[in-house]
């Protein structure tokens, strides 16, 4: 295991999320959101944690973590971009949404700016449905976004 | 019983319920072909994602082509292996999966011995239809084991045996799809992961993905240094399995022409594994009857089951997944390591040369013991006292460099002194080998009697946990046997929850033993090879006239010339070891 250098109070609210699941190897997909939310990502150092408590080899997070897109090894970017996934935003766009963030950020899903401003990720329904489809910047939140709106966003925070 | 009815190949079958097709078709010789699947029946290892698809059948009726490896056999089924339909299916199956490997077959240490080649020519392939990217990953050279993940087809053979079988849970697939390979967490390389080298992985692994080390450049390359005196042990397992890389029968024992081949490839001395296993068992042997004395007397510290020693895949596992047992397990050094510590003092001695001119090379079934011969305590000044470690494999490899007929080859025996063993040291290649080993000397050494039977059939067998009680003339000895590391770790959980009562415990990593080891020759999946071997190391045992290894007079004169007596001073410096709590030195 490695020498843990993450926030003593964030390992023990992760704890006591894998406690509050019963430590079951099946919950490890909800496990991992959580500490993904807790964290922003999730470091070697989380997946070890995880992988103790649930009592599943290291590799095996690993490789849940690196099956899924919506997971992240790294740490987001000072002006994270989320895109949300759900349905309705899906349905109105999103991914032209999100393919434009790509194409001018040259960022994939999970990837962080060289400078460390930017990162990319999706999300999944934010329940602002009525807004569809739906971007945030860090806590600001972006309705109806069409493609030729991305520009403009991004240069907000350049 | 539950009972199905059905027809293969116009073949009417009749099996148990639950049966799958591809198993019925078997008991009317019909051989469907697989790739992924895999079934190790006495080790309950099965591998069965149903993802290659080469394995499909028609069944009347369904509209799709059914994995026969995965669907069980119903009432009435009507199936056929061998339309045009189906072989046409196997074979787009397989050339999708061949347009993403490397054709490297004719450098591909696998080659002649790929379960994916060997499919490819049964189904006839001669072009590829289709084209496209192929993947590609970094490869790892690991001291015992190269990934080669390009030659990966994702059977998960691997995670099986590395998580189900082992419980090692060092591999796992990761990413998806075109970009899915079978890796360690974080993608680190296996020498940073808590792999113990058991290799158990390459050897069900049906491609070139994951081969050993290859080391025979360097057995060359001391054996042609005129400064160098070359010398070569064997281990135990070797001699039952080398004859198959050359078609004889597995179990067929190949001991006298192994030994001539070794003098004809150009070793200075040909030496047995043997020997040092008689001097563990010397060494262990009395280190359990110490620990037993104190426990008899009353003394509560002592650490009782002393639990064999002499598996590095073994030691490996303890030092990463239970360090906090370290003070357990006997201190005694492997076979190999007692070897080496001996040639390079009382066989360099000798010779009158210095430690450094005199090379130690191996031969071993295994993976680990490469891992092992190169840790750091086993060397001094840097000099390792095992130089190199090859495996069975490796040595058939050598063999044929060497241009030798080698079933033709005559009978030869062992240099002296090293070279003397005993039935005891020979069935250290076996489960439950090493521990009648031990049995026959420390029954002899504690009662001062000789024993009348020295074959301890009950502590013999293939099952994962075995245990017996020994009645140690009045005193009752229970002994515990465990192989596969799966086996072993509910041994250790069971003695840490306090629920068991043994006083000695043998673990061996691999699957049967030294015989199923990482580096002998592929046994594709036939189990009834190990027990072949096995049969054949029972029967050099019962072939020798020294079956004890505190008979052995080599061994009596080197403790009366060198090293004075089992456990003494000399020993603890050169026989024993320690051992270190790897839990927290995996870096990422
Ligand atoms: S050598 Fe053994 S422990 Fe290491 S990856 Fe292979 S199966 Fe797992
Ligand atoms: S490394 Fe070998 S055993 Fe493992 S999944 Fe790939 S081909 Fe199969
Ligand atoms: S059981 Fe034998 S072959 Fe397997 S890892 Fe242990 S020592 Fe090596
Ligand atoms: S689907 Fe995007 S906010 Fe609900
Ligand atoms: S062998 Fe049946 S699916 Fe691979």
């Amino acid at each position: 295991m490695a020498d843990i250098k993450l926030p003593a109070n964030k390992v023990q609210e992760l704890r006591d999320i894998c406690a509050k699941f019963n430590h079951e190897k099946g919950e490890l997909i909800n496990v991992l959101h959580a500490a993904q939310g807790i964290f922003g990502y999730l470091p070697a150092e989380v997946q070890d944690i995880v992988a103790e408590e649930l009592n599943v080899s290291v590799a095996h997070v690993y490789g849940v973590v690196t099956f899924y897109s919506f997971f992240t090894m790294t740490p987001k970017g000072k002006y994270p971009i989320s895109i949300c996934m759900g349905t309705a935003c899906y349905v109105r766009g999103a991914e032209k949404v999100l393919d434009e963030f790509k194409r001018l950020l040259d960022l994939k899903v999970g990837e962080t700016s060289a400078n460390g401003d930017f990162s990319i990720s999706c999300l999944r329904c934010v329940g602002a449905c009525g807004l569809a489809p739906v971007v945030t910047v860090g806590e600001k939140v972006y309705g109806r976004v069409a493609p030729e709106d991305v520009k403009g966003i991004i240069a907000e925070y350049k | 019983m539950d009972i199905v009815k059905l027809t293969i190949d116009n073949t009417p079958v009749v099996v148990e319920k639950g049966t799958t097709v591809l198993e019925a078709a078997k008991t009317v010789g019909v051989d469907i072909p697989t790739l992924c699947y895999m079934k190790l029946d006495d080790m309950e290892f099965e591998n069965k994602p149903g993802g290659c698809r080469v394995c499909v059948v028609e069944v009347e009726g369904r509209r799709n082509l059914a994995p026969s490896c995965k669907t069980e056999c119903e009432d009435g089924m009507v199936v056929n292996t061998h339309s045009v339909r189906v072989v046409n299916a196997r074979r787009t199956v397989m050339e999708l999966i061949l347009s993403d490997h490397p054709f490297e077959c004719l450098v591909c240490a696998k080659s002649g011995k790929c379960d994916l080649q060997s499919l490819a020519q049964d189904l006839g392939i001669r072009e590829i239809h289709y084209q496209g990217e192929k993947s590609h990953y970094k490869s790892d050279h690991s001291p015992a084991i190269i990934r080669e993940m390009d030659k990966c087809i994702m059977c998960r053979r691997c995670e099986t045996a590395c998580n189900d079988v082992q419980t090692v849970g060092t591999l796992s697939a990761i990413y998806r799809g075109f970009n899915s390979v079978v890796a360690p967490a974080f993608e680190m390389d296996l020498d940073h992961t808590n792999c113990t080298f058991c290799g158990q992985c390459v050897a069900v692994c049906p491609t070139g993905a994951l081969i050993e080390r290859d080391h025979t450049w360097k057995v060359m390359d001391a054996i042609i240094d005129p400064k160098k005196t070359v010398i070569v042990q064997t281990a135990p397992a070797v001699r039952a399995a080398l004859g198959e890389e050359f078609g004889l029968e597995p179990g067929t024992l190949v001991t006298g022409k192994m030994v001539s081949a070794l003098r004809k490839i150009g070793f200075d001395y040909v030496f047995d594994t043997d020997f040092a296993a008689d001097l563990t068992i010397l060494e262990e042997g009395t280190e359990l009857l110490g620990r037993l004395s104190k426990f008899l007397a009353g003394d509560k510290e002592v650490k009782l089951p002393i639990l064999t020693s002499c598996c590095p895949a073994w030691v490996n596992f303890f030092e990463h997944h239970f360090p906090e047992m370290k003070e357990i397990p006997s201190t005694a050094k492997s076979p190999q390591q007692m070897f080496g510590a001996i040639a390079k003092t009382y066989f360099a001695d000798q010779l009158k040369i210095k430690r450094e001119d005199l090379v130690v090379v191996s031969v071993m079934p295994c993976l680990a013991k490469k891992y092992e011969a190169s840790r750091d305590e086993f060397a001094v000044n840097g000099d390792p006292d095992v130089n190199i470690s090859i495996t069975t494999r490796e040595l058939a490899q050598m063999i044929k460099n060497a241009n030798l007929k080698f079933t033709e080859l005559p009978d030869d025996d062992f240099d002296r002194p090293m070279g003397e063993s005993t039935g005891a040291g020979v069935i250290f290649g076996t489960t439950g080998g090493v521990i009648e080993a031990a049995v026959r000397t420390a029954y002899e050494l504690h009662t001062g009697k000789e024993l009348d039977r020295v074959d301890f059939k009950e502590l013999r067998g293939m099952e994962g946990i075995r245990s017996a009680t020994l009645d140690f003339d009045g005193l009752p000895i229970n002994i515990g046997i465990a192989h596969g590391l799966g086996n072993a770790r509910k041994l250790l959980e069971d003695i840490k929850a306090g629920k068991s009562q043994f006083h000695a415990i043998e673990i061996m990593a691999c699957p049967g033993g030294c015989i199923g080891g990482g580096g002998q020759p592929y046994h594709h999946g036939d189990v009834t090879v190990l027990k072949k071997r096995q049969k054949a190391i029972y029967e050099e045992d019962a072939g020798k006239t020294i079956r004890k290894s505190h008979e052995n007079p080599y061994i009596k004169k080197l403790y009366e010339e060198f090293l004075g007596e089992p456990c003494g001073h000399k020993s603890h410096e050169l026989l024993h070891t320690s051992y270190f709590d790897k839990k927290k030195k995996i870096e990422i």
